[in-house]
C-alpha cells in the first residue's frame, strides 16, 4: 500500500506498528529532508538515529576533519578516520545502518555565501555547530527561509535544546540577541565538555525532528530545555518571541546574512 | 526567606563549585548585588558597566524571562526560583 520492499517493512516495523506513525508516517520520514550543520557530537548522534529512522534525506555540513580529540564524544567516527573528512566519515556509517537514506555531503563552513542555498533544499534544519558564528548565521537563514531549526548546544555538562518554527515563538535571536563578545569567554583550549552530554542534547534534536516529520506530540517551541548532566536535572523556561528581534522582530534591521568573526564558545 | 538562585556550571568557580546559592530579594539588580558581596565577580560576569544584564545571559524567575518582565527591576521574593542561563555554543 506503501511501496515498502518486504525489507523495509522489516526494518520499520517498530515504527509501523505504532499507531502515531504507522506505513502513512513512515513514508513521510522517507520523504524527509533534514540538514545538519555540524557532524561533531551533536551531529554523530542526531545524524545516525535520523539514519535508523530513514529520513530520505539528510545532509551534512561540516568543513573539519575527524582529530583524535573528537572520538571522546562523535560516535560516528572511529579510530581509523582520524585525518578523514568527517563528512565522509559519517556518510559511510549512515549508509552502512541504511542504505535507503541518501546522504548529501558539503565539506566546507557554511557562511553568507552558501548557507541560503544549501538550506532551500530541505524541510528542516539541526544546528549542531560548535560556535556562535555559525549559530546566529544558521538562525538568520532559517528566518529568511521560513525553515524550522532544532537547536542544540552543549558545554562542560550544560546542555540545551530549543525548537524554533518560522513565524511560531522566537528564533535564536529572541532567545540570545547578541553573542557574547571574544574577550569575555575563556578559550576553546580551556573549555571542556563530559561526552555523553552530546548525546543527550543530539538524540532530543533527532526526536524533535522525527516529531516535526510526523506532526505529531508538541514541539519544544517557546520553551528551552536546559540538562545539567551533574544533577541529572531536565528543566524547561519559556522563551518568547522578541517584538524588537533584529531579525524575525516587527521591524528587522538585519535583512541579509552576517559573517561574525571566529571566536571561542564561552 | 531567602531566593534560591541556579548558577551555570561556567560560573560555579566562584561560587565554590555550588549549583544552587541563596540570595536576598528585592529586585534582580539588588539580588545581584547580594550575590556579588557573597561571590566576588559574578556581576561582572552578569552585567556590562552600567548595570544591565548582557545580551547573551538569560535571567528567569519561575521560569519567565527577565528581559520580557521588568529587566533587572523585575520583582523576587522569597520562594521565587532564579536560575542564570548563558548561551552556550558547543556541539
Ligand atoms: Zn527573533
Amino acid at each position: 500500500m506503501f511501496d515498502f520492499t518486504e525489507e523495509q517493512i522489516k526494518r520499520y516495523s517498530r515504527h509501523i506498528l505504532l499507531p502515531e506513525v504507522g506505513g502513512q508516517g513512515q513514508k513521510k520520514l522517507n520523504q524527509a529532508k533534514v540538514l545538519l550543520v555540524g557532524t561533531g557530537g551533536l551531529g554523530s548522534p542526531a545524524a545516525f538515529y535520523l539514519a535508523a529512522a530513514g529520513v530520505g534525506t539528510i545532509g551534512l555540513i561540516d568543513a573539519d576533519v575527524v582529530d583524535f580529540s573528537n572520538l571522546q564524544r562523535q560516535i560516528l567516527h572511529s579510530t581509523p578516520d582520524v585525518g578523514r573528512p568527517k563528512v565522509i566519515s559519517a556518510k559511510e556509517k549512515m549508509q552502512a545502518l541504511n542504505p535507503d537514506v541518501e546522504v548529501v555531503t558539503y565539506q566546507a563552513l557554511i557562511n553568507s555565501a552558501n548557507a541560503l542555498d544549501i538550506i532551500k533544499d530541505y524541510d528542516i534544519v539541526l544546528d549542531g555547530s560548535d560556535n556562535f558564528p555559525t549559530r546566529y548565521l544558521v538562525n538568520d537563514a532559517c528566518v529568511f527561509q521560513g525553515k524550522p531549526l532544532v537547536h542544540g548546544s552543549i558545554f562542560r555538562f550544560d546542555g540545551q535544546a530549543t525548537t524554533f518554527l518560522p513565524e511560531d515563538g522566537p528564533c535564536y535571536r529572541c532567545l540570545y540577541p547578541d553573542p557574547p563578545p571574544p574577550g569575555l569567554v575563556p578559550s576553546c583550549q580551556e573549555a571542556g565538555v563530559i561526552g555523553v552530554l552530546a548525546g543527550v542534547i543530539g538524540v532530543v534534536q533527532a526526536t524533535e525532528a522525527v516529531k516535526l516529520i510526523l506532526g505529531i506530540g508538541q514541539p519544544l517551541k517557546e520553551r528551552l530545555l536546559i540538562y545539567d548532566a551533574l544533577d541529572l536535572a531536565f528543566r524547561t523556561v519559556k522563551t518568547r518571541r522578541d517584538p524588537q528581534c533584529p531579525v524575525c522582530g516587527e521591524n528587522p534591521t538585519i535583512k541579509e546574512l552576517i559573517d561574525y568573526e571566529q571566536f571561542c564558545s564561552i | 526567606m531567602s531566593i534560591q538562585v541556579r548558577i551555570p556550571t561556567p560560573l560555579r568557580k566562584l561560587t565554590g563549585n555550588q549549583a544552587v546559592v541563596s540570595a536576598s530579594g528585592g529586585n534582580i539588580k539588588t539580588l545581584l548585588e547580594s550575590l556579588e558581596s557573597s561571590y566576588p565577580g559574578i556581576k561582572e560576569r552578569l552585567s556590562d558597566e552600567e548595570g544591565n544584564l548582557r545580551r547573551f545571559i538569560n535571567i528567569y524567575v519561575n521560569e519567565e524571562d527577565i528581559r520580557f518582565q521588568q529587566g533587572i527591576q523585575t520583582q523576587v521574593k522569597p520562594g521565587d526560583d532564579v536560575s542564570i542561563v548563558p548561551a552556550i555554543a558547543g556541539g
